[in-house]
């Protein structure tokens, strides 16, 4: 089968907004949910978090951020070119409800991820806060559709070129010392996520975080994407993404995602998409 | 007919041997292990099935193939005769004949077995189809005139091709939808290819397209569409045939390390996405120097015999119970033992242990002995109490059966399954608690045999053809 590209979008630097065509995914799409893709047929298959989607067109949004070989090639693609396989969605929706007040807080890709559930929450009648979390100001993504779907939005860049000077945690805890908040949700980088669960873990507030471990199937048929939480294990493919970040098992998914480093870097070198 | 040769005669012929490529070559590559009879071969392998026999072969085979009906062809050198003669009961004896356990089935019960060596069945049905394949005479199955109605089959897996093999020749429109990428189920990623190429398989997908048949991949039912989904959209029944695939666990410390791998993952990087071939294949696996496999059923022996050929200085088969209670096919074990892999037995992991980066670096194991046996008739083992001790191992490969997958029975208001989740089906239609829903394979079975997952999609398929007979009757009178 082939998903063609039908729009894609540079957002910053090695970093693209694509609309792919795949019809039949899109009819039971909830937010928090993803999508596995194997862009050649040599490919790896690797999970995308869905940041939107269009029942009538048939398309699926991704975020995609150049970071291997993989998401490199894909990058690259073109509007008209296809992808070789796209199966979805994947995972168990994120938890949505009506908390009262709900943080949600997006890092690189992680940005898009949140849109479908910050308007998801803002619908059922919450108070929706979105913080976003980049390096440098060319890095914030999103922030115009985010802020159609939320009440507040926060931006901090570490070189203070947008928004505050700072993490993304700076900003949580000035919210926290604003208002009560009910509902933490964060999806990025591990080290943020894992900060932002340390921080909501003091003050009981139910917090989740979107697990990206390394996948293969995503239907739970391999295990490889096995996480710890609470002190059992979990299937982040099917169990997940998201899980309560106070039990999470942080470290050990940081050294699983670090499995395949070298094989990983022996793919990127002998890549033509350098 | 061919009283030219008497069953005295018959009983002094020897049992034809297989040729096979050498262990030491066959390491070196994933190309098939046995290489199958030549005509000679397979012609006098024929001449040792006994004249006017009662022919107990046939009640051992799970879908009571007339075995003597084509090894007689095969005699008369009617070689296509023989495959066509098959296939009235087997869609896949190409298949069949390669993983079928036979030394429990038609060939454990064969009269000169009792003797000396059995009728090589398994084998002449491999040589009869592989004759019929390769002289490009394969017959593409009559589909009967279009009823106009539906069908949707979960998986592609042998209970999902040969359900929509029969569905398709009564005359149905049928639609598989299987998750990953490629159709095949268990034979594309879990049998590697040295057992099972994959040719072979992809013919007989090639044939289920020319009857009609549409395969979606990349759609999780219960995921993309729903079964109610299906109905809506028009189906007028459904087969789940979606197997048992979630890998079990032992549950003890350390299980996350990295290096330690589920066979099915490690089967599946390998044989589904090519990892052998990384870097042109850019799905890695990790495989290091010392190579243990937990559990000793038949994907046990896949998953050591395909880290054999990844070439790690050892791989070792850890067993809780002794040589004889191994549930793996014993000509399995030999390949593996010819290619090197090793054997304990009475050996259980307590827990694995890690370096400083997280990998597996070694594994503390305890010794078992057998006592009283068990619900199942084999002995149980129990641990000796203070036998622990370290095993050096950088990676590790769990092979302890499966359980089923949870998408289906979570997201299928009505299904009933029991306790495991395994969908509760009549055995005599595959009729699921769902009006219009039949299963059949692993899902209702809890992981069994490719056989016995092709012989239920058949009862399921008739079943499915009469429901739907009965339902277009009770609508027009
Ligand atoms: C549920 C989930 C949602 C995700 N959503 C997005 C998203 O919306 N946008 C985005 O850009 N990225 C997302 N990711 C991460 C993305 O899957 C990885 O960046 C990608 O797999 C990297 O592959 P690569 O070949 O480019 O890089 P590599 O060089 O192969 O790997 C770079 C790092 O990515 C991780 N990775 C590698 N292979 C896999 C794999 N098969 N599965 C998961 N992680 C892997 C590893 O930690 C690795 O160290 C998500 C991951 C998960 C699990
Ligand atoms: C490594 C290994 C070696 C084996 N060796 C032998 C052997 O030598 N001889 C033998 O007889 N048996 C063997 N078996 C057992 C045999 O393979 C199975 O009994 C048989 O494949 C079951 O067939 P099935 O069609 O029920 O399921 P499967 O072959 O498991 O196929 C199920 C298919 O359904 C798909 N699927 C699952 N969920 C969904 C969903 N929600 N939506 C869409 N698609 C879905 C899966 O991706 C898969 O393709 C082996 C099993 C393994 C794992
Ligand atoms: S990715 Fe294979 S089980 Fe989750």
């Amino acid at each position: 089968m082939s998903y063609p590209i039908v729009e894609k979008k540079e957002l910053a630097p090695n970093t693209v907004m694509m609309q792919i065509h795949a019809p039949l995914l899109t009819k039971k799409i909830r937010p928090g949910q993803f999508i596995i893709v194997r862009v050649t047929p040599n490919g790896e298959r690797i999970p995308l978090s869905i940041s939107g989607w269009d029942g009538d067109k048939g398309t699926v949004r991704i975020i995609v951020q150049a970071v291997g070989r993989t998401s490199t090639e894909l990058v690259r693609l073109n509007r008209g070119d296809s992808i070789e396989d796209v199966v979805g969605p994947l995972g168990q929706p994120s938890h949505t409800g009506q908390y009262g007040t709900c943080v949600l807080i997006g890092g690189g890709y992680g940005t898009g991820a949140i849109i479908p559930i910050a308007g998801d929450l803002k619908a059922l009648g919450n108070k929706v806060i979105a913080i976003i979390g980049a390096r440098t100001k060319e890095l914030v993504l999103m922030e115009d559709e985010l802020r159609a779907v939320c009440h507040r939005v926060e931006v901090s860049t570490n070189d203070g070129s947008a928004g505050v000077k700072g993490l993304v945690t700076d900003v949580l805890a000035e919210i926290l010392k604003q208002e009560p908040v009910h509902m933490v949700t964060a999806i990025g980088p591990v080290p943020m996520m894992k900060a932002v669960s340390e921080m909501t873990r003091p003050l009981q507030i139910r917090t989740y975080v979107s697990l990206n471990a390394i996948m293969v199937d995503g239907t739970g048929m391999c295990g490889s994407c096995r996480v710890g939480v609470g002190g059992t294990t979990k299937f982040a493919c099917i169990d997940g993404p998201d899980f309560d970040g106070h039990q999470v098992n942080f470290d050990e998914l940081v050294y699983r995602q670090k499995m395949y480093i070298p094989y990983e870097k022996k793919a990127m070198e002998l890549c033509a998409c350098k | 007919m061919s009283g030219a040769t008497s069953n005295k005669d018959r009983m002094q012929i020897p049992l034809q041997g297989m040729p096979e490529q050498e262990p030491d070559a066959r390491v070196n590559n994933f190309s098939e292990v046995p290489l199958g009879y030549l005509e000679a071969a397979a012609w006098t392998e024929a001449r040792r099935c006994l004249d006017g026999c009662k022919a107990p072969c046939i009640k051992g085979c799970p879908v009571g193939i007339d075995i003597p009906a084509f090894i007689k062809k095969i005699e008369e050198r009617d070689f296509i005769g023989a495959a066509r003669s098959l296939k009235k009961y087997n869609l896949l004896p190409a298949i069949c004949g390669r993983v079928c356990p036979q030394q429990e089935q038609c060939e454990l019960v064969c009269v000169i077995g009792k003797k000396g060596p059995a009728v090589g069945i398994g084998r002449l049905e491999r040589f009869a189809a592989d004759y019929e394949r390769m002289s490009g005479l394969i017959e593409v199955p009559e589909v009967a005139p279009p009823t106009g109605k539906r069908i949707a089959v979960v998986g592609s897996g042998p209970a999902g091709l040969t359900g929509a093999s029969e569905l398709a020749r009564c005359g149905y429109k049928v639609t598989i939808f299987e998750a990953l990428h490629r159709p095949g189920g268990v034979l594309v990623y879990g049998i590697p290819r040295f057992r099972l190429p994959i040719d072979v398989i992809d013919n007989e997908i090639e044939i289920l397209k020319k009857m009609g048949v549409e395969i979606i991949c990349n759609a999780v039912i219960g995921k993309t569409l729903t079964i109610d989904d299906l109905f809506a959209e028009g189906f007028d029944a459904v087969l789940i045939g979606t197997g048992a695939g979630l890998p079990y666990f032992m549950n003890i410390p350390g299980e996350n390390l990295c290096g330690i791998y589920s066979a099915n993952e490690f089967l599946t990087r390998v044989n589904l996405m090519r990892a052998d071939l990384f870097p042109e294949s850019l799905t890695p696996v990790f495989l290091g120097k010392k190579v243990a496999v937990i559990g000793a059923g038949d994907t046990a022996m896949d998953a050591s015999r395909t880290s054999a050929r990844l070439h790690p200085e050892k791989v070792t088969v850890y067993y809780r119970r002794s040589r004889e209670e191994a549930p793996c096919l014993p000509r399995e074990r030999e390949h593996a033992e010819q290619e090197g892999v090793e054997f304990k037995f009475l050996t259980n992991p307590v827990r694995f242990i890690g370096d400083d980066n997280y990998f597996v670096k070694a594994m503390e194991c305890v010794k078992m002995e057998l006592g009283e046996p068990d619900a199942s008739g084999r002995r149980s083992p129990r641990p000796i109490p203070g036998s622990n001790f370290i095993e050096e191992v950088d990676t590790v490969i769990m092979a302890l059966g499966f359980g089923v997958n949870p998408i289906i029975k979570e997201t299928t208001p009505g299904l009933e399954t029991n306790k495991k989740g395994v969908i509760i089906a009549d055995p005599a239609t595959g009729r699921t608690s769902r009006e219009g829903v039949y299963a059949a394979g692993d899902i209702i079975t809890g992981g069994a045999t490719v056989i016995k997952a092709m012989g239920q999609a058949k009862i399921a398929a008739r079943a499915i053809h009469e429901y739907l007979l009965s339902k277009a009757s009770t609508v027009t009178a």
